[in-house]
């Protein structure tokens, strides 16, 4: 089998699991409680909070542990507009978001809030001068995603961190698809909020957390115990924030070989299939886009009978996003970079990761050719170009 | 998308597939949401009690894996009936010979029922303008 659905979820690696897995049975001591076992419990979770915070260049104290992306989307979102609720009920984010965060500001803008969603250009990148004048004294927080899960096209981050703290705006931004894959640090990138998931770089599905600059004004999104310091109630989820941290410790450890390993491998696949196949149109931007994903359309066929055929030979791929599936519509970041409905159809997305191979490359760049060769014949459009 | 074995079959290996050289009739339909396009087309001709038969039948479609599956199948259906019998093909004898289709993909089916409609009607316009231009 050939995975290349990295963006939509990764494998556990081996060493996580093996970290996780006594907190199952063995160490299993509700961390909240007072004899010496619990203290076991404690002190992972912890450790855990280090390596993330490590990971992110930050103080342990900013990391909250969550239920994963979604959570930390919901809750930066939601936690900063009601906290501010007073003060003003605008916020400013993009076409393209995940819908973790676009259906929490559709679910605000139901409220009472009114949310202005930033047009990107045919790269995907936001259009900069369009946040500055949305800007007013009733803006609150901008919250805009670090890279495209679909597309892979990384924002102009410090840019836009600049005009919000100019402006004195908060900004969260849903890292799920960079935290891991690519180093940096919140410190400098001058994020207020952000969000990360597990399972995006060799954790555990279901843990996440959000990162909560010192001193950002946040009200909890989970009400219940006291855990997480009050912010986050309910036990943690032990095993789950270990497998996180020893994640993001082995990311921080490993991250740049894989960077250059894994680009190696993109491209070749990009230009493999490129010179092979005609009439592609390859989306994102050229250069400031995840190193690891490509996505790209095929013109005159369908994105879902493209994935099944591949799927049919062993390789799995995706079109758009894994939630788009579901629907009929074509994937609304690939409309908001401007593709016409028919060729946004004939999306395919290809994301690499820590276990691809050459050979996976090559079976991919034999196999595709044929596909596409197949559905193009019963293709009206191909046929009556 | 859970699709049964039959349909990923007959999406697998489409039957009557591709584009027909002088047809007497071509249904060309859409959907569009999903922005997914199906033609068929038709020849037509007699049987020995001198009724009019869909004697060939092929599609081209620009579509998810149940639009093909579908199309295949109406084709399939449709080949060697009387025009009258062709006419009567829904997409419920469609679904049920492919033992069922998710519930977002039943639009699949009504465009292979309406494009073989859409095809007759077609073919039987084009007659009707031929007589017009005889007489
Ligand atoms: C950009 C982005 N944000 C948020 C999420 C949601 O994360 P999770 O699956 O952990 O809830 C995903 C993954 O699906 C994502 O790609
Ligand atoms: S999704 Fe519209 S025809 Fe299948």
């Amino acid at each position: 089998m050939v995975y290349m659905d990295y963006n939509a979820t990764t494998p556990c690696d081996k060493r996580v699991v093996e970290e996780m897995l006594p907190f199952f049975s063995d160490e299993f001591g509700n961390p909240s409680s007072l004899y010496k076992k619990a203290k076991k419990s404690r002190e992972a979770i912890e450790k855990a909070r280090s390596q993330v915070a490590e990971l992110l260049h930050c103080t342990p104290e900013e990391i909250f542990f969550t239920s994963g992306g979604t959570e930390s989307d919901n809750w930066a979102i939601k936690g900063v507009a009601f906290a501010l609720k007073d003060k003003g009920n605008h916020i400013i984010t993009s076409k393209i978001e995940h819908h973790a965060v676009l259906n929490t500001v559709k679910f605000l803008e139901k409220i009472g809030f009114e949310i202005t969603y930033v047009p990107v250009d045919k790269y995907g990148v936001v259009d900069i001068d369009f946040i500055k004048k949305s800007i007013k004294k009733e803006t609150i927080l901008i919250s805009i995603m670090y890279a495209n899960n679909e597309i892979g096209t990384i924002q102009p981050i410090e840019e836009i961190s600049e005009i919000a703290r100019k402006n004195g705006i908060y900004f969260h931004t849903d890292g799920v698809q960079v935290v891991g894959k690519i180093p940096f640090s919140v410190e400098e990138k001058g994020i207020d909020l952000l969000s990360l998931s597990a399972h995006k770089f060799y954790g555990p599905k279901g843990v996440g957390a959000l990162y909560i600059r010192k001193g950002v004004k946040i009200l909890p999104f989970v009400h219940g115990g006291h855990q997480e310091k009050g912010k986050r109630g309910g036990t943690e989820n032990v095993p789950g924030i270990v497998g996180l941290g020893k994640a993001s410790e082995i990311a921080q450890q490993e991250m740049e070989e894989e960077m250059k390993r894994v680009k190696k491998l993109r491209d070749k696949l990009e230009n493999g299939i490129k010179e092979k196949i005609p009439e592609i149109v390859i989306n994102g931007h050229p250069e400031k886009r995840l190193y690891n994903t490509l996505n790209l359309c095929v013109k005159y066929v369908e994105g879902e009978s493209l994935l099944l055929n591949l799927d049919f030979e062993g390789i799995c791929a995706s079109s758009g996003s894994a939630c788009t599936s579901g629907s009929l519509e074509p994937s609304h970041v690939l409309l908001a970079i401007g593709l016409p409905h028919e060729i946004a159809h004939g999306s395919l997305r290809f994301s690499l990761g820590k276990y691809n191979t050459d050979e996976d490359v090559d079976k991919v760049i034999k196999v595709l050719p044929g596909i596409v060769e197949k559905l193009r014949k019963i293709s009206p459009f191909w046929n009556n170009k | 998308m859970d699709y049964t074995e039959k349909v990923l079959e007959y999406f697998r290996n489409p039957r009557n597939m591709g584009r027909m050289e002088n047809p007497d009739g071509v249904g060309k339909v859409g959907n569009p949401v999903c922005g997914d396009v199906m033609w068929i087309y038709i020849k037509v001709g007699k049987n020995e009690n001198g009724e009019e038969i869909i004697e060939d039948i092929k599609f081209e479609t620009f579509g998810c894996a149940a639009a093909i599956a579908t199309s295949s199948v109406v084709t399939e259906l449709a080949k060697g009936k009387t025009l009258k019998e062709a006419e009567k093909i829904s997409n419920k004898d469609v679904v049920e010979f492919l033992g069922g289709l998710p519930p977002v993909k039943k639009h699949c089916s009504l465009l292979a029922e309406e494009g073989l409609k859409a095809a007759i009607e077609d073919y039987r316009r084009k007659k009707n303008e031929g007589k017009g231009k005889n007489s």
